[in-house]
């Protein structure tokens, strides 16, 4: 039996209408099944934000069919996706980093609390253990503000692990970080594909970073070339 | 769970920019300060006013109108029974001021269970003659001990002793302006002439003062056996029954009633001060007018700065939604803020106003006019502190809404593509 992909789209198009009407997705199709370590590469411009802000539910202003988990997505109500995006989706910015009135720890713990399972010192604990992953529990009580752009991303990469999503998102995690930092960040990638099986669609620029995946989706001009 | 996330969030925005925050607070202390005071002093001062009139006003007051007869004779001529009869220029019928079996009235009265207490009183027209020329004032003969009790006579009687009246034999109670008209002294002898032509000598005991000019000018005051003597009338004469009720908004009901029974005049005090509560009415809505106008403005500030917080905070925004709350929870947390601040803003602006009513009531405030008057009246009425907390909460929640929605609005894609 075949499993249900993490993740699928079939036939995604998208428009942008200003200043005219451009198309930006052609035809995308494609899946992410899980445990899956996928990159998507491409030229500045082909289309690799918008597909990832489609996938992630935060733009519904598309043509075609998305399934997370196997269930239809497109077309529910915004409060629906709010809770999808907080129960499965973890997404990593470039440059958004972290809610500077708050510390680190409680950064980490936002999603969990707004998902509301589990009781709070729970969630602190849980929080902790994804901050130890990356060896910043020592930080835990800084103010977000207070750490270096590598540091931030390490801690914005545990916030998305913090209900155990399905998938996480990344629109070019390194981009922003020197070669030191994002060769960390690269390697917590690494192992999270390999020690948690943790599905992962991560869109960049590095081709050492696309070559470290399992599989890599390259765009142009808003269509798949290669998968 | 949920909402002290949502609490959690609003204050860690608020702390954040927490300058901005408390000039809004301030804002809504301010105008809530001045709501309460001002009401509080409008008010004690309407009452005040109302008190000058009011509380010497009794509340259903009998007496015989002159008036025409109803009845004329030729609606009693069988021949023109069919007729629509109109009789210009009627004249009153001659009919007695004084109340017919006053004495039986009072009594009735007096075992109703709604009225606090009765008292009779009798009115003169006299001319008091001063050398050479006459001026014309009313004597009221009163029921001393009745008048004080039910229309604070006594505060009203600001030199002598009002109990005089009653112990010392044709003494007078004088209007202070009719007393300075006449340059007369207290324990003077004055002479009065009334509308009988009786000549009377009246012993000047006291001086009255109601701090309404027209008034003082006018009246003065006898005891009710005095006056009697005065016109040659008996003890039965009374032309007015005075009756003070325990809650004085059943005198309409009452003073129908009556009317009927006895088959004399009766006014209630609602119908003849009619205007009166007009002025009242006006004032009091010029204080909600302005105070509701500082909490508008207020309410503009609070507007301004949440407008101002979710410019500034449209990245944290963006993350929120990211991570999965929705438009209703950002809508929340900004509706919150706005609470939060028209709540603390106005508890402290109803102690601050509370505070400024005490500050006001110790400021001395003596009038010629009103004698019983020291200080500034306020009215602390917890209806007013009431209507200030629901305002400041309804005003500073509008002014979270637009804001809000604003912000619940927040397309998180185009902030972060924005970066
Ligand atoms: N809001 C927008 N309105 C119009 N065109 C847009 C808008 N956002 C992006 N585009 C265009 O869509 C294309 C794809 O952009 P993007 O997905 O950000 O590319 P990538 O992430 O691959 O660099 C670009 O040509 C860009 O100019
Ligand atoms: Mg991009």
């Amino acid at each position: 039996m075949l499993e249900t992909p993490v993740l699928e789209a079939q036939k995604v198009n998208k428009y942008f209408f200003s200043p005219d009407k451009t198309q930006v997705l052609k035809e995308v199709t494609f899946q992410v099944t899980r445990g899956e370590f996928v990159s998507i590469m491409g030229k500045s411009g082909c289309g690799k934000s918008t597909l990832l802000y489609i996938l992630s539910t935060m733009d519904t202003d598309y043509e075609g069919k998305l399934l997370i988990d196997g269930e239809v997505i497109s077309g529910k109500s915004p409060s629906y996706l709010s809770k999808i995006r907080n129960e499965k989706i973890g997404f990593v910015f470039q440059f958004h980093y972290l809610l500077n009135e708050f510390s680190v720890l409680e950064n980490v713990m936002i999603p969990g609390l707004k998902l509301n399972k589990k009781s709070r010192p729970e969630l602190e604990h849980i929080a902790m253990e994804k901050l130890k992953i990356f060896d910043m529990q020592d930080h835990a009580l800084k103010k977000a503000n207070q750490l270096s752009g590598g540091q931030k991303q390490r801690v914005a990469i545990a916030r998305s692990l913090m209900n155990d999503p399905l998938i996480i998102m990344g629109d070019e995690p390194t981009g922003n970080l020197d070669k030191r930092n994002s060769d960390i960040v690269f390697n917590i990638f690494k192992e999270l594909a390999k020690e948690f099986k943790q599905t992962m669609l991560i869109v960049t620029h590095d081709a050492e970073f696309a070559a470290g995946t399992d599989r890599i989706i390259e765009m142009e001009d808003g269509y798949i070339i290669k998968q | 769970m949920k909402v002290s996330l949502i609490l959690e969030i609003a204050k860690a925005l608020m702390l954040a920019r927490f300058k901005q925050t408390m000039i809004a607070a301030i804002g809504v202390v301010f105008s809530i300060t001045m709501f309460v005071a001002l009401l509080g002093f409008m008010n004690g001062l309407n009452k005040l006013l109302d008190g000058l009139i009011l509380n010497r006003t009794p509340h259903i007051r009998f007496y015989n109108e002159i008036k025409p007869s109803v009845n004329q004779p030729i609606d009693l001529a069988d021949e023109f029974s069919n007729f629509y009869n109109i009789i210009r220029s009627v004249k009153p019928a001659a009919s007695r001021l004084s109340i017919y079996n006053n004495e039986a009235i009072i009594r009735t009265l007096e075992e109703d269970p709604r009225v606090l207490g009765v008292a009779p009183k009798l009115s003169a027209q006299v001319f008091y003659n001063v050398g050479t020329i006459d001026i014309t004032g009313v004597i009221n003969g009163i029921d001393v001990e009745a008048e004080s009790k039910l229309f604070a006579f006594t505060d009203y009687v600001t030199a002598g002793n009002y109990i005089d009246l009653k112990n010392t034999s044709n003494s007078i109670i004088l209007g202070k302006g009719a007393a300075d008209r006449m340059m007369a002294e207290i324990g003077d002898v004055i002479q009065a002439t009334t509308s009988q032509g009786n000549r009377v000598q009246l012993k000047v005991v006291g001086y009255y003062q109601s701090g309404l000019g027209d008034l003082d000018n006018v009246q003065s005051y006898a005891s009710i056996g005095t006056v009697q003597k005065m016109m040659g009338e008996t003890a039965s004469y009374v032309t007015d029954i005075q009756v003070k009720l325990k809650d004085f908004n059943l005198a309409p009901a009452m003073a129908r009633d009556y009317r009927d029974i006895f088959g004399i005049d009766a006014d209630d005090i609602q119908t003849v001060n009619a205007q009166f509560e007009t002025g009242t009415n006006i004032r009091t809505l010029i204080s909600y007018a302005v105070g509701i106008t500082l909490l508008i403005v207020s309410g503009f500030g609070i507007y301004n700065i949440l407008n101002m917080m979710i410019y500034e905070k449209m990245d944290t925004i963006a993350i929120l939604k990211a991570i999965g709350f929705s438009g209703r929870d950002v809508n929340n947390i900004f509706i919150t803020i706005a609470l939060t601040i028209g709540f603390v803003g106005g508890t402290i602006g109803l102690i601050l106003g509370f505070m400024a009513g005490l500050g006001i009531e110790r400021i001395p405030f003596e009038t010629e006019a009103l004698p019983t008057v020291k200080t500034f009246p306020v009215d602390f009425n917890p209806k007013y502190y009431i209507i200030a907390a629901i305002f400041s909460i309804v005003t500073t929640y509008f002014a979270g809404y637009f804001p809000a929605r604003k912000a619940s609005g927040v397309d998180p894609v185009e902030i972060i593509r924005g970066k």
